[in-house]
């Protein structure tokens, strides 16, 4: 990576925009002085236990709890039937359609359960071990129903139903067809016209977000007031969400993100763990505390991905793309919960990727199966989109006879054309794909790697190699409050900030938006730091927690920067205006005489005079020599909602060697080059693209969530979900070119999970450059050796790791075509 | 209950336990020590690594009573004197940490790394830190961070020799 150890060059050395500043927050995680949740004790605390559910789908006959009270240490078990009239249902706040069917979500199963793991009685005790040894004498008679796991079978002809009270299996069905929206053509006719039609089916495993500190909850309740601290990534939506939900006032609830141990979108969720402590601190007046194990949290925290993916794509003989069509199944799990239907619709407007397709339909159907539900995971939507359009853009160049990055070429978005609006509806900001891919290919050494591969290939090597690319873009920085009002987002997108001015000429910062390891603390002080013209030490960031930081929507979607870093340079530039009417009263001067630089004001044409805004805020302190009507404060705040999304991109390839006697897979080298638009903090920017490329590799080569067919999750603790250590994973060689964006006044377009929507099809589209001289054409991800050794040695996709119809993955070829040809899912 | 006495991070300690007491349980619960923290049941992940002894254990694999008699090295207390331990600061220098709830048993395993291989290449540090999970960094800084210390380490011994 060249950023860490070369400044970029557009930026003045003395601005702390562009700095690889060390981490402010670093101090308090290496020397294990931090706050997480489950650190907390409070007096007479007591401790949550949660009794789940064995099995996929039954109904719940009888709860018998009487040996559980009676066990030592237990101070009550409570079933869903006791919490049934207060309970609500955990919301899903993005109804997609208007005819979205939402099935309700009880926090704790009363009457039936839809998937194991489900929380079915919670048992509280005066230590964690007594209310962990009554769990098995809580004894559940379970009636049990009809499972139903696959995702086409869910949507056959008369189904097992998920869920007796309705009708089918769907949620929704979700169409964004550019023709009828009027962004392009249609897409069937472009089709009927076309030279060259290539259809594929991909399948998304399922994942698990796997943050590394499990799920914790604490909540104190003092009077009809209620303290909660929850490792979440969503304090602010959380506090709303509980109000909502279990009637306590808004004002009576405050919620507390204390430091959070990652989450990647696992924590983006209003849990029913969350809604439990907090009835049950109600209910019983005590402090209570939940912390979840690690299979708790693989069972029952909401699973990513799980899609299948009926992709056509279009074009004529010379590989100019003609049109694009998506047909998604996706897997909601047992219930709706936060975003959950929202996941696929936030890929709905990325599948054409940066081409220029003259159409593009997108046909999605959200379905119910009994297993733990889906919401978001890092990316969300956009690596399904993103891992689509590049996989078939290689399966295109195959049926063509073209190299891949030739047809890429011929057909993305020119550095001249931006803005760009795309078929989908987007108008992509700012970017050059070209600059992009050739700074990349350098990185990776392309020609030499090629060369090999020739060698290789001639020789009849047992390890062949192979080139993948992904040219992605993303839409980032989730704000526009009108675009998510217009998709039925339940909320806005904009950020709060606020800058408070102490008399010392210290500097207080609020952020709306919750970190769980970004770095804001760090980036933010940056900012303020340039903004103010004060040193980066003199600035406090302060966040998640609902008191001190009122207003905000928290962090996901790789908004933080972009909308909740934009808000705080806002009311930085409040801060200067109001400080200017005070330094022109102690100038004794006009305030359009002044000049502000350096933190300091000064009188234009006048040297040696100045004061700073640090002495500025002593004065308003005192507030004895004040200008006449004006109130004695120069904190400011601001709330600051884009117009537009930003659009990152980048290009990354990845060299595979793959053993084709055994099967195994390296990642020979990976190289890629970001546009994330302006740089804060390079050293953060480097950190958030490697730890987004070890997640996108995991998917392409370790990762799934795998259910036996009783919908047993049969990955349920690390052992068996393979989260990759430091040996599973290459060094990765990253750059960066930076075109600013428009529409912020930072320039940053959002980085946090630019590495994992870009990587996943790099590394497949690599495996099988190495292996289709074999007549391979796919490989299902993960990319296990058993998988590629049978893809290679037998044909096919390598097969499923679960068995038949469980996995969202096995389909009988004569069903596949049907759905293929039928084009109605 | 059993009773046990142990030495942590430089305090001797005499406390009653069950017997099936984890280590980490009792680092955390009894002795208030959070800065080793749990992040698996399945000593997969190694967020409670700890130094027993000198050497690195996952401390929910091990007994509070197994730990009796011994001399057991938390996250907070390897610095001295006030100082970071040359790993710790590496791991800051380098951003060997995003989230920070894998580091403390990073670190931990780290400096169990670098007692026996002072010089590791980038290959050694990876499979040094297998049983240690991280899920935000992708890893190459902290093996940059474990690299970067064990060059600061092996330039502090060399002072420190030839002063001898």
């Amino acid at each position: 990576m060249t950023a860490v150890e070369d400044a970029p060059a557009t930026t003045a050395p003395e601005r702390e925009v562009g700095k690889a500043r060390r981490r402010k927050e670093d101090a308090r995680l290496i020397t294990g002085r931090t706050t997480w949740t489950d650190n907390m004790v409070l007096p007479g605390m007591l401790h949550l236990a949660v009794v789940r559910s064995p099995v996929a789908h039954a109904k719940i006959t009888n709860v018998d709890v009487s040996a559980a009270r009676e066990a030592p240490g237990v101070v009550a078990v409570l079933t869903g039937r006791d919490l049934a009239d207060e309970q609500g249902s955990i919301p899903c706040a993005w109804p997609v359609t208007p005819d979205m069917v939402n099935p309700g979500h009880p926090s704790v199963a009363v009457d039936e359960v839809n998937h194991v793991g489900e929380a079915v009685a919670i048992v509280v005790g005066r230590s964690r071990t007594a209310a962990v040894d009554a769990l098995e004498l809580v004894d559940v008679d379970y009636e049990p129903l009809p499972v139903v796991l696959d995702m086409e079978q869910a949507l056959a002809e008369q189904p097992d139903l998920c869920h007796d009270h309705l009708q089918s299996n769907q949620s929704f069905r979700f169409v964004f067809d550019a023709g009828e929206a009027g962004t392009g053509q249609d897409t069937e006719q472009a089709f009927a016209e076309a030279d060259v039609v290539v259809s594929r089916r991909f399948v998304q495993q399922r994942l698990i977000p796997a943050f590394m500190e499990p799920r914790a909850v604490v909540v104190q309740p003092q009077g009809d007031n209620y303290t909660m601290w929850s490792s979440t990534q969503v304090p602010h939506i959380l506090r709303l969400m509980l109000a909502m939900i279990t009637g306590i006032p808004e004002h009576k609830l405050r919620v507390v993100a204390p430091d959070v141990g990652g989450g990647f979108g696992g924590k983006l969720q209003v849990t029913p763990e969350e809604v439990l402590s907090l009835l049950v601190a109600r209910r019983l007046g005590k402090p209570v505390k939940w912390v979840e194990t690690r299979s708790e949290s693989l069972m029952s925290a909401h699973h990513g991905r799980d899609q299948i993916q009926y992709i056509d794509i279009a074009a004529d003989r010379e590989g100019n793309v003609k049109g694009l069509r998506c047909r998604i199944l996706s897997d909601m799990g047992a219930y709706l919960r936060l975003v959950s239907p929202g996941v696929p619709v936030l890929g709905a407007f990325m599948y054409v990727g940066i081409y220029k397709f003259p159409a593009y339909r997108f046909d999605c159907q959200g379905v119910f199966t009994n297993k733990t539900p889906t919401d978001a995971y890092r990316g969300a939507g956009r690596p399904e989109a993103t891992f689509a359009i590049e996989r078939i853009m290689d399966e295109l160049a195959v049926e063509l006879g073209m190299d891949p990055l030739e047809l890429r070429r011929k057909n993305w978005i020119k550095a001249e054309e931006f803005p760009f609006t795309t078929a989908a509806g987007l108008e992509y900001d700012s970017g050059d794909y070209d600059t992009a891919t050739q700074q990349a290919l350098q990185l990776l050494g392309y020609d030499e790697l090629r060369e090999e591969q020739r060698r290789r290939r001639e020789s009849g090597d047992p390890v062949q190699l192979g080139i993948g690319f992904s040219t992605f873009t993303e839409m980032c920085g989730l704000a526009p409050s009108r675009v998510l009002g217009s998709l039925s987002y339940g909320a806005g997108g904009w950020e709060h900030a606020s800058i408070r001015m102490l008399p010392t000429g210290k500097v207080e910062v609020v952020t709306g938006s919750t970190p769980h390891g970004q770095g804001h603390e760090t980036a933010w002080s940056q900012l303020v730091a340039d903004e103010l013209g004060v040193p980066f030490e003199d600035v406090e960031v302060l966040h998640g927690d609902t008191s001190v930081s009122p207003r905000g929507l928290d962090t996901y979607g790789s908004r933080s920067l972009v909308v909740g870093g934009a808000a705080v340079v806002n009311a930085a530039q409040k801060v200067i205006a109001k400080a200017r009417k005070v330094a022109a009263h102690l100038l004794e001067a006009s305030e359009d005489d002044l000049d502000f630089t350096g933190g300091s004001f000064s009188v234009r044409g006048t040297p040696g005079t100045g004061v700073s805004i640090q002495e500025i805020a002593l004065a308003t302190f005192a507030a004895h020599n004040f200008p006449e009507g004006v109130e004695p404060s120069i904190d400011a705040d601001a709330t600051f909602d884009p117009v537009n999304f930003s659009f990152p991109h980048g290009t990354h390839i990845c060299a595979m060697e793959v053993d084709t006697e055994t099967g195994f897979v390296k990642i020979r080298k990976y190289a890629c080059v970001d546009d994330v638009g302006t740089i804060v903090n390079p050293l953060i920017v480097e950190g958030q693209v490697h730890g987004g490329l070890a997640q996108g590799i995991a998917q392409a080569l370790y990762e799934e969530a795998v259910y036996d067919d009783d919908g047993n999750l049969t990955t349920g603790t690390f052992v068996d979900y393979l989260v990759p250590s430091a040996a599973d994973l290459p060094h990765f060689d990253t750059g960066n070119t930076v075109h600013a964006a428009p529409g912020n006044p930072i320039g940053a377009k959002g980085v946090g999970e630019a590495g994992c929507i870009a990587s996943t099809p790099a590394v497949v589209n690599a495996a099988l450059d190495a292996v289709r001289h074999l007549g391979v054409s796919d490989i299902r991800m993960p990319l296990t050796p058993e998988r590629v050794w049978r893809a290679v040695h037998l044909g096919g996709d390598g097969g499923d790791r679960a068995p038949d119809r469980t996995n969202a993955q096995a389909v009988d070829s004569a069903q596949a075509a049907s759905i293929a040809q039928g084009g109605d899912l | 209950m059993s009773q046990i006495s142990v030495r942590v991070d430089g305090v001797d300690y005499v406390d009653e336990v069950e017997p099936r007491t984890l280590l980490v349980h009792y680092l955390r619960e009894q002795l208030g020590k959070v800065g080793t923290v749990v992040g698996c049941d399945t000593s997969n992940c190694g967020a409670c690594t700890v130094h027993l002894d000198g050497e690195a254990v996952k401390s929910c694999t091990v007994l509070a009573v197994q730990a009796d008699g011994a001399e057991v090295t938390t996250i907070e207390g390897v610095g001295r004197d006030g100082a970071l331990h040359p790993v710790q600061k590496a791991f800051h220098e380098m951003h060997g940490l995003q989230c920070g709830f894998c580091t403390p048993g990073m670190i931990m395993a780290s400096i169990d790394l670098l007692a026996d291989n002072a010089d590791p290449s980038e290959d050694e540090v990876r499979e040094g830190i297998e049983g240690n999970l991280c899920r935000c960094t992708g890893y190459q800084n902290i093996v940059r961070a474990v690299q970067a210390a064990a060059a600061e380490m092996g330039t502090a011994e060399m002072g420190t020799g030839a002063q001898a």
